[in-house]
């Protein structure tokens, strides 16, 4: 009986030391992480333009910490759904064409010769980006601009169009070697329509 | 570490060196991580001594010669220029001046291709020469020793000097470091293979690199002069060595390795110290200035000439008279190649630098610019195309050449994979790109391509990441704005309510017979007010367009004018956006073989063109009819202004329906020609309700 | 005139990425070379131990490029350009000197195919192997066949033998007329080295007079010619020496330390270790395979020193009697780790940077 009772004291003992280490631990070593949701809208590409069916990057990033579809951003791209796989810890999977196509950098421009001053596009910029006040000639803000689309839409007279960003001599970089003419790729679906 | 101090008597085996290299001074010298010995091809181009080609008819000159912010214009297409004259201006702190090269008259200011590794086009001016040679007003400095520092490094940054072997850094900035610079070290080293332009700059002007490097120890400081010169170039050292005797200028001799040429290597190689990741010289006190540009600083200074030529190698196997010439900037790299009897035929690539950092371009109209030492015309067999890459095995042979310690076979892998956090975890960003892995590796691996693509896009990505940021950080403030503006609107409407009751209450307090009365008063006076406005507006608008004096072709539109051209654009528009449609509905119905909806819309669109050509109609008309009157008719105006003001919602709905087509047009189901349909009745009413409003206003 | 576009003068192979020069050096260049310094290895099996060294070698190269073609071919690449690598030929001779010299055709056809097919193209080809091929293979015929594998021919030379080379391709090949290997094999010294229970050293080689000299007369040989070839190699600059000497020092340090002199519990003297069973094939030319193996120099030390300690471990305390081939498989599992930890410090660093890239 006696051995039973020390075993339990034993236990308990323990279960108390160990106890208090942990929770000395939990305390002491606490990490400061980011609150979910602040991570994955910092993964978004804040372009605001919805295109997720939300109406903004943070929303669609709440939407995500809750369980929603992690590739329903277009302008992100791949790039951003494999970053946030990472960060979830999930697979990525291919973008969700039902929400648009990931195309280049795009950039609102205003023909300005047929604006007539509505002031409707100021409205709908989800950035502050476009500049003009009722009446007057609006113009975009290019390097604010992210290229949301969300101004094209309500011009009445459809001088709003969306221009690539062009590659300039100071933005330019080499882009990765082609693998070789699928000489020494890894699998055969690296041939990319090649054969040898 | 390489502690490993060698002294140069056991280091120099060059067999051209002669006993006059050993006689050299008993300096300690390190050894450099990793490197290689690629062949030298430096004998080509020394045998004869610069000389200057004719001065070529048009001289292209970048804007963007220099690190940093392009310069700025000062001159206008048509201006005449003096040899020397500066034609744009420093645009920023990290920027450089440019100077006519010679004297003539600026034809343009245009895009056209430059030397750069993209192969892109920038913004240069043209120059157009004389053939005078007419010089500006130069201002010497006869004593430097007069003048601050601070005012020679004005006089630096005036003649628009910018670092002369490669990089092509602002010199002005790097002469004033801000912090206490112990030692200058000029780089004679011109490790690459093919370059000799220091080599013979070195020969011909030991006097002026001499007299530069005291002019830039006096303005930095700096107690200590070294001159690092490798141990392949035996007559620049004789050179050197006689112009600096007596003076406090070590020249220091090292041997040949690439990328010994390199700053951070250079300073290893001449003190044992590495340059700080992510810091520059100048905070281990000590600044590293190109030979070339010591010359440029003593011509600016003790001559007053601004940075106009430079000493470029002209080399290759295409080239018959391989040597270094004396070229102006913007000098077009076929009229050198000329001077230099270009076999056409045998050009294979046209590389610009040398062969190791140097970039190939694939045209030969592109001017030389302040930073251009080389051009290599090379024929197939001297530069083959690089053999299929084969995989990577790991071999290590390039770590073991990697001057920076880095692991080029892991920076390779990862580069592959893209995992930009492994390739910043393993240094990425210290790699100088010299190459020396992509030449030892054995299986022909494009390396330093991966390392250049892969900091782009990291750059890239972290530009995105900012400008993603900011977005953030105004979505953030437009919200706030808007919640503000409501809540503001709110408060403004509770306090009328407020102020409204109370006076209602006041009112029926005062008296109780006559309180419809009360009621009806603040909607009268809200009306009366609009009213006061328009006419007011009204009032103001024709004083405008009184007060502009009407000539003949640009008079201001009158109001109803500009109603037909907002209604005219709008259905303009409209038409537009129906033909993209149809062009889609075209390439889809291409697709499905489908080409019911496509009639929809190509009747649609005759609608839609009808309607233009009546608005057009009608504002032509409407032009007309100003021009007989030039002044219409006030009472006439207020009516239609109602009429427009209606047309325009009109063509808004119209607007809409387009939009929702062009929308059902896109999913393009064959099952929405209902949908189609019915807008297409919408668009006819639309159009109808148009043709009877303008039928109205004509 | 300045304006002209002179595109036409220069051809089509448009803009290319420094640098412009490349070196000489070629994964052919380099395997081949590799291949070359087996030679004196094998002549000296082959003289000890007799033509069955060679013809293993030839069969195991050729059943090795036919599977590189093959795999190759599947995956529907150039085979030429893959062949012309000789990356599968090394994997080819490398087993063939490691199998035992009578080692049956099928067992050789095995262990090969297994290297080639298992080891090397399904994780990706060349370049793309955790292990090393060769001795994948070597390790699943010696597990799945232990009684072909420990069979080894006393080293009495081609003479003492007896036996032709027609003998020896019999023996290998057995079409119709089987020799029976068993008559004369016999176990490697390491081999009864781990047996001995009873006898001292001295005794035991006195019990075995073919074993005579420092570890075993053909077995020194062998040994000093991989060795003689490796330091050949390290000078040709194919690959450094810390990887090998890692291996061997750790060797000698281990066997140094568990070294109880004469005695019947003896592991044998360090200079028996360093030169018997595969410890220079190991040294010089199984884990000097780049691919498999750590990355920078300090990781490459750190990996010889690994393979080291388990070969001794393998070799005094294991289950079998040469661990060559297991210990490299233990630490190519370790090489990556190894590569987390052994960064080179980069020019202009405090330290290097270690482990894994830090998430903020």
């Amino acid at each position: 009986m006696d051995i039973v009772l020390y075993a339990i004291g034993a236990l308990l003992a323990l279960a108390l030391i160990f106890g208090a280490i942990l929770g000395f631990a939990a305390i002491r070593f606490k990490v400061e992480g980011n609150p979910i949701v602040d991570q994955i809208n910092e993964i978004l590409p804040q372009t605001q333009c919805g295109q997720c069916g939300y109406p903004g990057c943070r929303p669609y990033a709440e939407a995500i910490a809750n369980g929603d579809a992690i590739n329903k951003c277009p302008p992100g791209g791949q790039a951003t759904i494999n970053t946030l796989a990472d960060l979830l810890d999930m697979e990525p999977e291919p973008l969700d064409a039902e929400h648009g196509q990931e195309s280049v950098t795009k950039v609102a421009f205003i023909r300005e010769a047929e604006c007539i001053g509505c002031t409707k596009c100021i409205q709908a910029c989800p950035v502050d980006a476009i500049l003009g006040a009722a009446k007057q000639m609006h113009t975009v803000i290019s390097d604010e601009c992210t290229g949301c689309d969300l101004c094209v839409e309500p011009c009445p007279v459809d001088c709003i169009e969306m221009r690539p960003v062009d590659i300039t001599v100071r933005t330019w970089s080499w882009a990765l070697p082609q693998p070789n003419h699928g000489k020494a790729g890894l699998i055969a679906t690296d041939l990319r329509g090649q054969t040898v | 570490m390489n502690a490993i101090a060698k002294s140069p008597h056991q280091d120099i085996q060059s067999p051209v060196a002669g006993s006059q290299v050993i006689a050299s001074s008993e300096r300690k010298i390190w050894p450099l991580t990793g490197g290689v010995h690629p062949e030298e091809n430096k004998h080509q181009s020394t045998s004869c001594p610069v000389s200057v080609p004719p001065l070529p008819e048009t001289l292209v000159l970048p804007l963007s010669q220099h690190a940093g912010l392009p310069a700025d214009p000062l001159i206008r297409v048509g201006d005449k220029v003096l040899k020397g004259q500066m034609i744009a201006k420093a645009s920023g702190f990290v920027s450089a001046a440019l100077h006519a090269p010679t004297s003539g008259t600026i034809t343009a200011i245009e895009n056209r291709p430059i030397p750069h590794a993209s192969g892109f086009y920038d913004l240069c001016i043209i120059l157009a020469a004389d053939g005078q040679e007419q010089w500006c007003q130069l201002a010497p400095v006869t004593d430097y020793r007069q003048l601050s520092p601070a005012e020679l490094v004005e006089k630096v940054r005036d003649a628009g000097i910018s670092g002369m072997g490669g990089a092509g850094f602002p010199t002005a900035i790097k002469l004033a470091p801000g912090t206490a610079i112990n030692t200058l070290i000029l780089n004679g080293t011109e490790c690459e293979p093919y370059i000799t332009a220091d080599d013979m700059l070195m020969r011909e002007k030991a006097d002026a690199v001499i007299e530069g490097a005291e002019i830039l120890q006096y303005m930095l400081g700096a107690q200590e002069c070294l001159i690092g010169i490798e141990d392949n170039k035996p007559e620049a050292i004789a050179a050197m060595r006689r112009a600096a005797a007596g003076k406090n200028i070590d020249i220091v001799v090292f041997p040949a390795i690439y990328p010994s040429g390199g700053e951070k290597q250079l300073i290893q190689i001449l003190t044992a110290q590495e340059v700080p990741s992510g810091k520059l010289p100048a905070d281990l006190g000590m600044v590293v200035q190109n030979v070339g540009t010591a010359v440029a600083v003593k011509e600016a200074i003790v001559d007053g000439k601004p940075l106009i030529s430079r000493i470029t190698t002209l080399t290759g196997d295409a080239l018959t008279a391989p040597q270094n010439v004396e070229a102006l900037i913007g000098t077009l790299a076929q009229d050198l190649l000329q001077y230099a009897a270009l076999k056409a035929s045998e050009l294979s690539t046209l590389v610009f630098g040398g062969p190791m950092m140097g970039f190939s371009v694939d045209r030969m109209d592109i001017p030389v610019i302040k930073t251009s030492n080389c051009l290599i015309a090379a024929t197939e067999d001297e530069f083959p195309a690089a053999p299929d890459a084969q995989a990577c095995i790991r071999c290590g042979h390039c770590a073991e050449a990697c001057p920076s310690s880095l692991l080029p076979q892991q920076l390779y892998w990862h580069a592959r994979a893209e995992n930009h956090e492994q390739l910043m975890h393993h240094n990425l960003f210290d790699c100088i790109e010299c190459g020396a892995c992509s030449f030892v590796c054995p299986s022909s691996i494009p390396l330093v391509q991966y390392y250049r693509a892969s900091k782009g896009a990291i750059r890239t990505q972290e530009a995105k990441h900012a400008k993603s940021e900011r977005s953030k950080q105004r979505y953030e403030d437009r919200l706030a704005r808007l919640a503000q503006e409501k809540a503001e609107k709110e408060a403004k409407r509770k306090a009328n309510a407020e102020r409204a009751a109370k006076l209602k209450a006041a009112k029926t307090a005062e008296k109780t017979g006559s309180d419809a009365k009360a009621e009806e008063d603040p909607i009268q006076a809200a009306i009366a007010r609009a009213k006061a406005r328009k006419a007011a507006a009204a009032g103001a608008s024709e004083s405008t367009s009184a007060g502009q004096a009407p000539s003949a072709s640009d008079r201001p539109l009158s109001a109803k004018q500009k109603e037909l051209k907002v209604q005219l654009s709008m259905a303009k528009a409209q038409a537009k956006k129906t033909e993209r449609a149809l062009a889609a509905a075209e390439a889809s119905a291409e697709l499905k073989g489908d080409r019911g909806d496509i009639e929809q819309l190509k009747s649609n669109l005759a609608m839609l063109h009808e309607q233009v050509s009546k608005l057009q109609q009608a504002f032509d008309e409407k032009a007309q009819d100003s021009a007989s009157k030039n002044n219409p008719e006030k009472p006439a105006k207020a009516p239609l202004s109602d009429e427009a003001k209606k047309l325009k919602i009109e063509s808004a709905m119209a607007n809409a329906a387009v939009k929702k087509l062009q929308r059902a047009i896109a999913s393009a189901g064959e099952d929405e020609l209902d949908t189609l349909k019915q807008q297409l009745v919408t668009a006819e009413q639309k159009a109808a309700e148009m043709k009877q409003a303008l039928e109205g206003l004509s | 005139m300045a304006l002209i576009n002179s595109r036409s003068s220069i051809s089509q192979r448009g803009r290319e990425t420094s640098p412009h020069a490349l070196g000489q050096n070629s994964t052919q260049r380099v395997m081949s070379l590799v291949i070359m310094a087996t030679i004196p290895g094998l002549m000296a099996q082959t003289v000890f131990f007799g033509w069955g060294a060679l013809i293993n070698v030839a069969w195991c190269s050729l059943v090795a490029m036919g599977c590189e073609a093959a795999v190759v071919s599947l995956r529907q690449r150039s085979v030429s350009f893959y062949l012309s690598d000789c990356s599968a030929l090394l994997t080819g001779v490398l087993l063939g000197l490691a199998l035992p010299p009578f080692a049956p055709w099928w067992l050789s056809l095995v262990a090969v195919s297994f290297g080639m097919v298992i080891g090397k193209h399904l994780y990706g080809g060349l370049g793309q192997n955790p292990f090393n091929p060769a001795m994948l293979g070597y390790v699943v015929v010696l597990i799945s066949f232990p009684q072909e594998m420990t069979t080894w021919l006393p080293p009495l030379g081609l003479e003492g033998h007896n036996n032709s080379l027609s003998d020896a391709l019999f023996t290998i090949f057995p079409l119709g007329q089987a020799v029976s290997v068993d008559a004369i094999s016999m176990a490697t010294p390491l081999d009864v080295l781990r047996e001995n229970k009873s006898l001292t050293i001295n005794e035991l080689w006195e019990a075995n007079p073919v074993f005579d000299g420092m570890a075993g007369r053909g077995w020194m040989w062998v040994n000093l010619a991989y060795l003689a070839s490796g330091v050949f190699l390290i000078w040709r600059k194919v690959f450094t020496w810390h990887g090998p000497a890692g291996m061997l020092a750790a060797i000698a340090i281990m066997a140094t330390l568990f070294w109880s002199g004469n005695g019947s519990d003896s592991q044998g003297s360090p200079l028996f270790h360093l030169l018997s069973g595969a410890t220079m094939l190991g040294a010089f030319f199984i884990i000097t395979d780049p691919v498999s193996g750590a990355t920078s120099n300090r990781g490459r030390l750190i990996f010889g020193a690994g393979v080291g300690v388990m070969v001794y471990v393998i070799r005094a305390w294991g289950g079998y009697p040469d661990g060559v081939a297991f210990a490299t498989l233990l630490m190519n599992m370790a090489a990556p780790t190894i590569d987390y930890y052994t960064q080179p410090r980069t020019y202009g660093h405090h330290k290097a940077n270690k482990g894994l890239p830090k998430k903020d």
